[in-house]
């Protein structure tokens, strides 16, 4: 008994000071930007600013649930500007190999459940400067990491995409807290070398033990327009149900996000 | 003394104010919205002037712990109405359109329940309808209004069943809601007993069909996942939506029963869609009345994203009528029949650009068995949160008369929209 927790005590003091693997850096920074709780909740205030500094809102709540396999449900209701008023937008999102995520969208002034054909994640979301991808999370298996720097506090990993022609950046780099494990600073680079945009958590909080971004700001370098994304009221582990992400739903929007 | 009434008046009644407003957890959104535009030639039966309106709608839901109240209302000045204040909210006349007025609760934990002026659509269709048979409102859609427009309300209890082998919806409506149907009033139609078109000089005000739980209407439909798409049954119990029959007072609404299937889901890197029904015309004609026959109705369709923001999507769709001969014998002149199966190809293109908020769409409804097509371009443009300006044109060209599309072409129009929400 006394060797087995002697051995327990070796191995996970081990596992402290190990060198983790960069797969084992990404999946984790995966879980912790993506996967925390079981589910979720949380309000988005999205700030869409051009050149010229003029802005644009978008509010909405947002649920997710994870489901099995890391496959996961997400639900979008969006309460500003009046012109999508009571609009929802969901996901299921499937990451197993050869499975496309499905997507619908609700219209409740034509009382219209509409499925949107499975199109390119790195299209912008609801016309901000975050793609669909950013809001989702990208695939890991798509692209190839590498450890390119270790610092006192954060890990550097290089991103190549394994299909060059499905994206519009030739590598990413992401800069993940040793500590965390969220991802703190992403960097785009484009077909020529030239970096173009930049994704940024700017202020993190711990909720319920989760370290939660709940400020980012992405960067289009080219057209000079930012998106700052602010989460207020987090709430992880909330107790959804799985059927709250059906057209059930769509038509009658849940209280945990009318209210 | 004055000013301190005055001032606790103001401080009960803000107090008031939020007390209710608190209690009744409600929202008030809405639009206003100003439409003008004109026909591209002259239509000898109607005005030149597609559209001159402005509209301010009010959507107010309100929560109540067991159910949410929706009330969603047009205030509307129309220039070109006959009698603005000759309200009829079965047709949308007046100065007032109800879109919605209605109650949702979930009386038990496996269905909801809801009950009033409502909103109903169903089935797979992109502008298309077959098992859709709720009221529409096609003057709006051919007119150049807003696309939601085109979708009438109906007065209805709808209630829907969440057994664990599906979803089972039923949509009762004790008084039956017809389409508002393109009468003459506003747009110009072929008439078959004049043998041309007409508008104004032949306006169709058919008997209503007006009593309430004979006059009845029926929509069931039950979907469920199968194979990884959705699949769905519908029936349908009431009356042909448009007045199809005539009797010796005129026009009518015959008896309709229709029966349908749907699947869609994704294919390759796109979405399919396809949709089966059989209109069952119950009644018979005879010499003293004329109904339409059986139709099969068919269509079939695919949409997917062809390049970044522009998505495309096609579809087939068939009507195709049974016992032709019949339907041959009872015409005034057969020249100007209808054929047995009409084929309508429909494509729609929708580009957004700008950050989403230029967005330019054109609809194409393609007959090559009329020879007919109806173009629908739209160009949007999403000034900033609250102002949006539009434009948008309603093309027909045909090379006969009589056909679907054809006998519209007196009504091709340009419109131009501004809407300022809140």
């Amino acid at each position: 008994m006394k060797k087995i927790m002697t051995a327990l005590l070796v191995a996970s003091s081990l596992g402290v000071y190990a060198e983790l693997s960069v797969d084992e850096i990404v999946k984790k920074a995966n879980e912790a930007s993506y996967y925390a709780g079981k589910d979720g909740k949380a309000e988005v205030e999205m700030k869409i600013i051009d050149k010229s500094g003029s802005s644009r809102t978008r509010e909405f709540t947002l649920l997710r649930m994870n489901t099995d396999n890391g496959n996961q449900k997400f639900y979008v209701y969006f309460k500003k500007p009046a012109d999508i008023y009571k609009q929802v937008f969901m996901v299921w999102k499937e990451v197993g190999e050869g499975n496309s995520d499905s997507r619908w969208m609700w219209l409740p002034a034509l009382n219209l459940s509409k499925q949107i054909a499975p199109g390119d994640k790195r299209t912008s979301f609801v016309g901000s400067d975050f793609v669909y991808e950013d809001v989702s999370g990208r695939n890991l298996k798509e692209d190839n990491h590498e450890l390119t720097e270790t610092t006192d506090t954060q890990y550097v990993i290089k991103n190549t995409p394994k299909d060059a022609g499905s994206v519009e950046f030739s590598y990413y780099t992401v800069r993940i807290d040793k500590e965390t494990f969220l991802p703190r600073k992403a960097e785009y680079f484009d077909k020529n070398g030239k970096h173009y945009r930049t994704v940024e958590a700017t202020k993190v909080e711990t909720i319920q033990g989760f370290p939660t971004v709940i400020e980012s700001v992405v960067k289009d370098l080219n057209t000079g327009g930012s998106t700052v994304n602010t989460f207020s009221n987090v709430k992880y582990d909330i107790g959804l149900k799985e059927n709250i992400f059906t057209e059930r739903f769509l038509r009658r929007p849940p209280r945990e996000v009318t209210r | 003394m004055q000013l301190k009434r005055i001032l606790s008046w103001i401080l009960i009644s803000s107090f008031t104010f939020q007390i209710s407003s608190f209690a009744l957890d409600s929202e008030l959104h809405g639009f206003v919205d100003g439409r003008a535009g004109g026909r591209t030639q002259n239509d000898p039966h109607e005005d030149d002037r597609s559209l001159t309106e402005l509209r301010l709608q009010l959507d107010s839901l309100t929560y109540f712990d067991a159910a949410e109240l929706q009330i969603r209302a047009d205030f509307l000045y129309d220039d070109l109405a006959t009698d603005i204040e000759q309200v009829d909210l079965d047709n949308g006349d007046g100065f007032i359109d109800l879109r919605e007025f209605n109650v949702l609760f979930t009386p038990v934990d496996w269905a909801d329940m809801k009950i009033g002026r409502q909103i109903l659509t169903w089935g797979t269709g992109d502008l298309l309808f077959i098992n859709d048979l709720f009221p529409k409102d096609w003057n709006s859609f051919l007119l150049g209004r807003d696309e939601e427009y085109l979708k009438a309300p109906s007065d209805s209890v709808y209630a829907s069943f969440f057994p664990s082998i599906g979803t089972f919806d039923v949509a009762y409506t004790p008084r039956f809601d017809a389409d508002r149907y393109i009468d003459g009033r506003r747009v110009s139609y072929w008439n078959p007993a004049l043998q041309s078109i007409a508008g104004k000089n032949a306006e169709i005000d058919a008997q209503r069909r007006d009593e309430w739980f004979k006059d009845d209407e029926l929509s069931m439909r039950f979907y469920r996942p199968f194979l990884s798409w959705e699949g769905a049954l519908y029936a349908y119990h009431g009356f042909w939506k448009s007045p199809m029959g005539a009797n010796s007072s005129g026009a009518y609404f015959p008896r309709m029963n229709a029966y349908g299937t749907s699947a869609k889901g994704s294919l390759g890197s796109g979405l399919a869609n396809v949709e089966f029904g059989y209109y069952d015309s119950t009644e018979e004609s005879s010499a003293t009345q004329i109904v339409p026959n059986d139709e099969v109705r068919f269509l079939m369709g695919y949409e997917r994203e062809v390049a970044k923001d522009l998505t495309a999507g096609a579809q087939y769709y068939l009507e195709w009528m049974m016992e032709y001969d019949d339907y041959l014998d009872d015409q005034f002149n057969p020249d100007t029949a209808r054929d047995e199966a009409r084929h309508v190809l429909t494509l729609r293109l929708t580009q957004m650009l700008m950050n989403q908020n230029l967005i330019l769409s054109l609809f194409t409804f393609y007959s090559p068995s009329d020879n007919d097509a109806y173009f629908r371009p739209i160009i949007t443009y999403k000034i900033t949160d609250n102002w949006m300006v539009t434009a948008n044109g309603n093309f027909f060209i045909g090379e006969d008369d009589y056909t679907f599309f054809g006998q519209l072409k007196y009504n091709s129009n340009v419109n131009l929209g501004v809407r300022y929400s809140f």
